[in-house]
């Protein structure tokens, strides 16, 4: 078992960590040049700061044209009508029982006693599942990959998975498409693009991105040859279910056919059809939601974890599942290792990574999960005092996220600090890992950014040729990309050249949707 | 090949068996909450229970028989009224309407009280013999039979309309119970909504025309009315709350039953089936794989094997062995020729019904066309222009302001070439067209801008100032004259609107098989990718030129087809309904994995391509 004692201490105050070569992280000053060998690896790979301030604010709170317009006293049946196409039914009781029609009042006490009967009700529901009592955009902060989601400029990240190219949603709920072959960057925004929790990119697609918004699954149909900066919202096709809102997990099937969305509040995930807007709901009671959807790289597992102390681990042909009840707290976040055979997820409460291992996937036996029977611990993260030179640093405490890089070979996970001990902080542990012919995990080191930076969101890039790269977020909007330099134990896996894949995208399949950006 | 239907028909008993257990279930949750226990071993329920069991296997005969996997789509009302009075549709309309009053005659026994009977004793002694007791006509009884027998026919009728033999197959697999569970909760809310609406149709229809089968009835049964009662055909008489209470049960009963009895058909129908890709035994060769894909079997049976090798590609690695295996004797790839072979022949065939349908709209006036010379010609340098686009984009792009200036200019000044060649660029629609339409119309306006409005009338005014002496009469009547010269009968036009081929229809039934398309697209591509690790003697390498040729030519296609003026570019809004519109919105499913399949392969092979 791996433990953070193992580690060697992190970086100096005021170093940033720029590199890993030849099993160790190297820290040096910001401005500080990879090694020339290095640098062309690099140099088209766009590194931002989108601080907080340079985004605009809402320049009004509610969105609806209400307050602007003088208050006009309307009968109490226009009124109710009216709150009945907004609210519904809670919205018309409300607003018989604040009617100050005097000779209703028969109406007004039934419609108050049946108000206090529906928050009743209601908080018992919520008392069975507390999180159904949050707010949806606190429910979204709650369940959200990014540590601090409310606060922070960046909300949500995405790597395309065959490209150089990322999406960036940001807190003024719009997205920046960043490619390292072209200098536009197309910023989309959309009327329901709000709370954006996560994004997700097509795979086996030229450029179609999945948003998981307050209200519904937006996917944006962006043309990688337009040289437009703003797609117009006729670009993006929703994807609504009633009573599925907010979504705060997306994954695509990594063969490309179909998108799976969750919501805390809804007991079913919803598996898509993109191309034509239908949706098959998979539905399980038990756990009050869905939170967090991970699908295995080879596409034949999806890991769902739940709002309660349980998730479920679905097998993508029959689409049955395995149910896995945790001891302490909700799974905050998994990952699955290349080959689909083994899932590192990790319990809120706890302190440590846990290994699931699944039997090897063969078509011969469906709708069977095939996991071990139970779950072992891999790595101890809890608390750990490292006396530097500079003083004494202490780290560990629950993972947030955790990602895995396409080969295998490096694990980052997010660790944030504990709340209490104000010295903690939030950081990035890097582990070295072999899945085959043993799994191991072995310690790497810490990953700093600049001062008082804190992680935000890690995200590996998807075909990185010389080993790993991973990109962090920081809290000052900063997004760094650190690679890590090795020579795969593996056989290499044939993650797509960009080359062909620019070249296909230009001709047969994304050209051709050039209306939606002319200017006709 | 005879076992192949022999397992469809061995599923299809154990889905009557499954009915039949279900129903005699349903009748006894129905007559359960109808009666009281005491009731319950009266013989009348049992025949009921019979009765009704003979119903649904009716039902499902008919499920099974007029079944399709590929929906016909009427492309015009007339069509689809052609649809309504053909032979077979009558037989099934008329055949459910009985059907809906044998399950309501069911439900009126078991509900009892003044329901059971067509004829009681009359009430009203107004007869002067009291020895001999007249026998009345019992209406209520009378209405529960009329409205089931409406309840059917509205099935059957709904039946066609929503395409309900219709069989979707599922976007994931998953097994019978689930899926059934998944869908019991709809159906029963939509059977209960319909049912709402069965009863005011039958309530307004029995309003006004209910007093032709009670006279019909108490004349040939020699029956009485009896004169306490009111008449149903009146307000008070169905205001009766217990009777519209009873009469919606038992259409909810109908239709439930009804529905089940055709979602199971329908998961039972669809569901994955596993076909050998080569044979074990000598004798089993005709259902393997190969042999089925290349045959004509019923349509069903290839779709279900196309379903079956786009799951193999996808989860079977011991299975794509078996296809990328060599023939023992000899060594040569059979399956995977096979397989390849017929999916090529499948999206060949595609591409051709596109071209044919573009060169029928060009030739409608829609659009104008490249000529199919243009056309192959652009195809077969569609690779080279692949590393062009760029360039190709930023020509196009400077093309089009000249282009809508020109339509302002007189003809004269557009060459053909141009317009040739602009064809195909994204922004050619709207004015393009116009000038199409100018080209086609030989009228002596040409050269100035004309609305097509306005041209359209052009040809009737022309005739009609070459009309002789007319020229003297008053204005109006000369107007009177032209009306009538010039548009032909009201009949005429009528049936020309009606035979007005609606363009969302039409495109909807070139694209009805697509189902097949996409199998095929998403079978050849996964298997060409598995080829990349999987492939030991190298079968695939020798056809992979071929393949990415078809998969590009019908790409272009297909991206020229959603370019069509009147395609739509994006699928309908789909409402949470029972019926499954699912063959609305193939064409978009088909672009789509189109486009996956496509890059499946070049993300596999990468830079082997070059």
């Amino acid at each position: 078992m791996c433990s953070l004692a193992l580690f060697p201490p992190p970086p100096a105050p005021g170093d940033v960590t720029l590199y890993e070569c030849h099993n160790a992280l190297v820290s040096g000053h910001i401005y500080e040049k990879l090694p020339l060998a290095f640098q062309d690896q690099l140099a088209d790979l766009p590194v931002l700061t989108i601080p907080k301030e340079t985004l605009k604010a809402h320049s009004r709170l509610e969105h609806s044209t209400k307050p602007a317009f003088i208050h006009h006293q309307e009968t109490l049946w226009k009124r109710c009508l009216n709150a009945w196409r907004d609210v519904g039914m809670c919205g018309v009781l409300n607003e018989v029982a604040n009617a100050e029609e005097a000779d209703l009042q028969w109406m007004k006490t039934g419609s108050s006693w049946a108000l206090a009967l529906c928050h009743w009700v209601s908080s018992l529901h919520g008392s069975l599942f507390p999180h159904l009592s949050l707010c949806s955009e606190d429910m979204i902060a709650e369940f959200s990959q990014a540590v601090d989601w409310a606060g922070c400029s960046i909300r949500a990240f995405a790597w395309h998975p065959h490209t150089s190219k990322f999406a960036v949603a940001l807190l003024d709920d719009s997205i920046r498409v960043y490619n390292t072959n072209s200098a536009t960057v197309p910023i989309l925004k959309h009327r329901l693009q709000r709370n954006v929790a996560s994004m997700a990119w097509k795979p086996l697609c030229a450029s179609i991105l999945a948003v998981a918004c307050q209200s519904c699954v937006l996917v944006w149909h962006l043309d990688p040859t337009s040289l437009s900066t703003r797609p117009s919202s006729g670009c993006a096709q929703v994807l609504a279910y009633p009573g599925h809102s907010p979504v705060t997990s997306l994954a695509w099937a990594p063969s490309g056919e179909m998108l799976l969305s969750a919501s805390p509040v809804d007991t079913a995930m919803l598996v898509w059809d993109v191309s034509t807007e239908n949706c098959v709901p998979l539905q399980w009671f038990g756990g009050g939601g869905v939170t967090y959807l991970a699908w295995s790289p080879d596409g034949s597992k999806v890991l769902a974890a739940t709002p309660s102390a349980v998730f479920r681990v679905w097998e993508a042909q029959m689409w049955t599942c395995e149910r896995w009840p945790t001891i302490k707290g909700r799974c905050q976040t998994g990952c699955w290792s290349p080959d689909g055979s083994r899932l590192l997820f990790t319990v809120l409460g706890e302190s440590v990574i846990y290994s699931l291992s699944f039997s090897e996937y063969s078509g011969e036996m469906q709708g069977q999960v095939g996991g071990s029977k139970t779950a072992s611990i891999v790595a101890d993260l809890s608390e750990t005092t490292f006396e530097t030179l500079y003083g004494e640093a202490r780290i560990g405490g629950e993972v947030h996220s955790m990602v895995w890089d396409p080969s295998g070979e490096r694990l980052a996970a997010l660790i944030r600090g504990n709340p209490e001990t104000p010295e903690s902080r939030t950081i990035v542990a890097v582990f070295r890992t072999r899945n085959s012919p043993v799994f191991e995990l072995l310690p790497c080191g810490f990953l700093q950014g600049e001062p008082g930076a804190q992680p935000q969101l890690i995200a590996f890039h998807p075909c990185f040729k010389k080993g790993a790269l991973l990109t962090v977020c920081w809290s000052t909007g900063r997004i760094s990309h650190i690679p890590f330099f090795f020579v795969s134990a593996q056989v290499p896996c044939f993650s797509p050249s960009p080359s062909p894949v620019v070249a296909l995208s230009s001709s047969s399949a994304s050209v051709r949707e050039q209306p939606l950006f002319s200017e006709l | 090949m005879h076992s192949v239907p022999r397992c469809l028909i061995l599923n299809i008993c154990y889905y009557h068996s499954f009915i039949l257990y279900y129903c005699t279930f349903m009748n006894n949750v129905f007559s359960f909450i109808l009666d009281s226990f005491n009731d319950w071993y009266t013989s009348y329920v049992i025949f009921c229970i019979l009765l009704m069991s003979v119903v649904i296997l009716i039902i499902s005969i008919f499920n099974v028989e007029f079944y399709a996997v590929v929906p016909s789509i009427p492309c015009s009302r007339l069509a689809l009224l052609g649809k309504i009075i053909h032979p077979r549709q009558v037989i099934h309309s008329v055949v459910h309407a009985i059907m809906g009053m044998l399950v309501a005659w069911c439900a009126a026994v078991m509900t009892k009280g003044k329901f059971q009977f067509l004829a009681l004793p009359c009430t009203a002694s107004e007869s002067l013999d009291g020895a001999v007791q007249h026998m009345c006509l019992n209406e209520y009884h009378l209405f529960l039979l009329l409205s089931g027998a409406f309840m059917g026919y509205n099935y059957s009728l709904l039946y066609l309309v929503n395409n309900m033999n219709y069989l979707p197959f599922p976007i994931i697999q998953q097994y019978k119970y689930l899926r059934f569970r998944r869908s019991l909760p709809l159906l029963v809310k939509r059977s209960c909504v319909e049912s709402l609406y069965l009863v005011r149709n039958v309530c307004v229809a029995h309003y006004f025309f209910g007093y032709i089968p009670r006279a019909w009835i108490s004349t040939t049964m020699d029956l009485h009315t009896d004169s306490k009662l009111h008449p149903l055909d009146t307000l008070t008489g169905l205001l009766d709350l217990s009777l519209l209470y009873h009469t919606w049960l038992c259409g909810v009963f109908l239709l439930i039953t009804w529905h089940v009895t055709w979602l199971l058909f329908k998961i039972y129908a669809t569901e994955a089936h596993h076909f050998p890709v080569q044979p074990t035994f000598a004798e089993e060769t005709d259902q393997c794989l190969p042999k089925i894909l290349n045959s004509n079997p019923p349509l069903i049976i290839k779709f279900l094997a196309l379903q079956d090798l786009m799951l193999l590609s996808q989860y079977s690695p011991i299975r794509r062995q078996e296809v990328f295996s060599l023939s023992q004797p000899g060594g040569h790839p059979h399956n995977w020729t096979a397989i390849s072979k017929e999916c090529l022949n499948l999206l060949s065939d595609l591409t051709q019904k596109l071209i044919m349908q573009q060169e029928a709209a060009a030739t409608n006036g829609r659009v104008k066309q490249p000529s199919t010379g243009e056309l192959g010609r652009s195809l077969s340098s569609s690779e080279e222009m692949a590393f062009q686009t760029q360039r190709s984009n930023v020509i196009s792009r400077a093309h089009m302001p000249s282009l809508v200036k020109s339509s302002l200019l007189p003809l004269k000044a557009l060459s053909t070439s141009d317009l040739g060649s602009s064809f195909g660029s994204p922004f050619s629609s709207p004015a393009l067209n116009r000038k199409a339409g100018i080209l086609d119309l030989n009228s002596p306006w040409h050269g100035s801008v004309q609305s097509p409005h306005v041209m359209r009338r052009g040809p009737k005014l022309w005739t009609s100032s070459s009309g002789g002496d007319l020229r003297f009469q008053s204005p109006l009547i000369l107007l009177f004259v032209l009306e009538y010269s010039t548009q032909p009968s009201f009949i005429y036009t009528w049936l020309q609107n009606k035979q007005e081929q609606h363009p969302e229809a039409s495109i909807q039934a070139v694209f009805s098989d697509a189902q097949m398309h996409i199998w095929a697209l998403e079978g050849l591509s996964r298997l060409v990718a598995a080829s990349f690790t999987e492939d030991r003697f190298g079968v695939v390498q020798t056809t992979l030129p071929v393949i990415l040729n078809t998969l590009l030519t019908l790409q272009e296609v297909v991206d020229k087809h959603f370019k069509l003026p009147h395609a739509s570019s994006k699928p309908p809004r789909i409402s949470g309904s029972l019926m499954d519109t699912s063959y609305k919105t193939l064409r978009f499913a088909l672009r789509a994995s189109l486009k996956t399949a496509i890059y499946r392969i070049t993300t596999t092979f990468g830079e082997h391509l070059k």
